[in-house]
């Protein structure tokens, strides 16, 4: 139907590809050029010299442990919110129960705490539980956090299963747990593929709970590595752009291979 | 949401009999859950989020400096917190950094979203580089922003007839220029990507009917596609105005609330008084502020907007 093309919306686009694109390109350009060749090129020049001595240099600096703590955290959170939220999202679409409603009334009002206001207590409630500075302490409030999206958009999904598949397994006299297993789950395959990516990208780009609740190296996750990085070390902008570019690496690869969940569940971020 | 509210509230209502096990298919309660299949996530959520809200309300009447046990103050940390002249400055830096976000942003991502939603194959290559900010943590954004940025080695210093003396971090207009401008090449992916799939939803139908009554590219736009797109307006307006309350990690690596305290917004300082000062009490106060400024503004947007009255419209979302 559109014939003449949009040359505005054409242009803005071209405008915003650039100021997107050129800052990757200049992080991984200075970040395989030493320090030296990048203090004296410009920010723009082509590397000359190739070294890959920021990615060894940010392996001594610990990035090594960070990404295994990271990890730590990401599989746990993940495995938390798959445990918890499809049961709670079966109940919510198909219970008849009061409270079940209710309770969905509640994870829709924790769609608007966000971390920073719960963060002083946090700190509070972790250290008195003896948590403090260690990866659970972490792993919690984090699971929590993604608990009322990952719930919207899983009982969205669930709700799609048509009635008469239900009322089919009810004829057959099926308890609830049956149709949880045998129809609900196999059927929302797509849903928790998306609140399993949601949730592992809140995981991995988390900064504020490990900020507050760990101190020391052996907790250390990545995003908080990548800011004392920078704070140590500011002055070593390819050191600093090496570190950024591996905290990207993991994220980046599910991009590419699982591009339709993740886009989902950026969309999921977006509060739908 | 209300959508799903009333949709997972009907059934209670509907139901006349709750103890009718009858037999066959006619009866809709056999094979229902019971609520105690949302009992574990419930209490987990309570636990670690509900409970710290409510702390934090508690906390905000208290005075604990981190060690050894709170201590009842009443309104002390309120009034401190109301006669201190950088938490004032702090409440107005918020407010402009957020309707800077919104002003930015909306707009942009209006043009970009409605630009991607067309099926070409080149758009869909070029929206896949758009979308590379957004997975990105907001550490990684900041601290890639900083050292592109730097003073001596970074971008500006390459363009001085554009930056001056190429240091942004100095001047309170140009840090505020920098943070504001972070938040747009972060943010503005997940708008574009909210708009798209708005614009994508609406009916071919509608273009069709304006050309023939001879409408032109621009009066479309504004008489079909706004229109059209105005819950997601309002959804990414939210986000938008939650996101710009409590932005953090920015000002946190990019400026750390300087020069002197011309970027300190509400939630840096928040981080600050807590965890820099050990005065938690003040921090509650802060965080408490957040929560209800947050709800509030969210709820006055929904209101006007009459967006809690838009059913049809709903559908599908999620």
């Amino acid at each position: 139907m559109r014939r003449r093309p949009n040359y505005l919306a054409g242009v803005a686009a071209v405008a915003w590809l650039i100021i997107v694109a050129l800052p990757l390109y200049v992080m991984l350009s200075a970040t395989v050029q030493s320090k030296g060749d990048y203090a004296k090129g410009s920010p723009l020049s082509w590397p000359e010299h190739f070294t890959f001595e920021n990615y060894s240099g940010a392996f001594d600096e610990g990035f090594g442990q960070f990404f295994v703590n990271t990890l730590i955290v990401t599989v746990a959170v993940v495995g938390i919110v798959v445990v918890l939220v499809p049961p709670l999202a079966y109940a919510v679409v198909r219970s008849r129960s009061r409270v079940a409603s209710g309770v969905f009334r509640l994870f829709l009002l924790g769609l608007a705490i966000p971390a920073q206001a719960v963060i002083v207590p946090m700190f509070y409630l972790i250290s008195e539980a003896g948590l403090y500075d260690n990866l659970i302490g972490v792993i919690l409030p984090t699971a929590a956090f993604c608990l009322p999206i990952s719930t919207l958009i899983l009982s969205g999904a669930m709700r799609d299963i048509g009635h008469e598949l239900f009322e089919a397994m009810a004829v057959d006299g099926a308890s609830p747990r049956r149709m949880f297993l045998q129809l609900v789950l196999p059927l929302s395959k797509g849903g928790i593929s998306t609140i399993v990516v949601f949730s592992a990208l809140q995981a991995w780009n988390g900064f504020l709970f490990p900020l507050v609740l760990t101190q020391s190296d052996s907790t250390k996750v990545i995003t908080l590595g990548l800011y004392n990085f920078q704070t140590e070390h500011g002055i070593n902008v390819p050191g600093t752009l090496a570190a950024v570019f591996m905290s990207m690496v993991p994220i980046l690869l599910v991009y590419l291979f699982a591009r339709r969940a993740l886009v989902q569940g950026l969309m999921g971020v977006g509060g739908k | 949401m209300t959508t799903q509210l009333t949709r997972a509230a009907a059934p209670v209502k509907s139901s006349g009999r709750k103890s009718g096990r009858a037999r066959g298919a006619q009866s809709a309660d056999v094979g229902r859950p019971g609520f105690a299949w949302a009992v574990p996530a419930t209490i987990f959520f309570v636990l670690f989020a509900i409970l710290p809200l409510l702390a934090v309300a508690a906390l905000s009447f208290m005075s604990w400096g981190g060690i050894g046990d709170p201590e009842w103050v009443g309104l002390d940390n309120w009034n401190r917190v109301f006669d201190d002249p950088v938490m004032i400055k702090s409440i107005w830096l918020t407010l402009l950094l957020t309707v800077l976000g919104v002003v930015l942003q909306t707009p942009l991502s209006i043009l970009i979203g409605v630009w991607a939603a067309g099926t070409q194959r080149n758009r869909a290559v070029i929206s896949a580089v758009y979308f590379v900010p957004l997975l990105l943590s907001s550490t990684a954004v900041s601290v890639l922003w900083r050292a592109l940025l730097d003073p001596n080695f970074g971008i500006p210093s390459e363009a001085t007839w554009l930056f001056g003396d190429g240091n942004l971090f100095g001047k309170q207009t140009t840090a505020i220029g920098v943070l504001a401008f972070v938040s747009t090449w972060q943010f503005t992916p997940l708008h574009s990507l909210i708009y798209q799939g708005a614009a994508r939803a609406i009916p071919q139908v509608l273009y069709q009917a304006a050309e023939i009554d001879g409408a032109g590219r621009v009066r479309q736009f504004f008489h079909i596609t706004l229109p059209q797109l105005r819950n997601s307006i309002i959804t990414s307006m939210i986000l938008m105005v939650v996101g710009g309350l409590t932005t953090f990690e920015t000002v946190l690596i990019l400026t750390q609330g300087g020069p002197g305290t011309d970027t300190t917004i509400s939630a840096y300082y928040m981080y600050q008084k807590a965890f820099k000062s050990f005065d938690f009490g003040a921090g509650a106060v802060i965080a408490l502020l957040l929560v209800v400024a947050a709800t509030i503004i969210s709820l006055i947007v929904v209101r006007l907007s009459g967006y809690d009255k838009m059913r049809s419209t709903m559908e599908g979302v999620s």
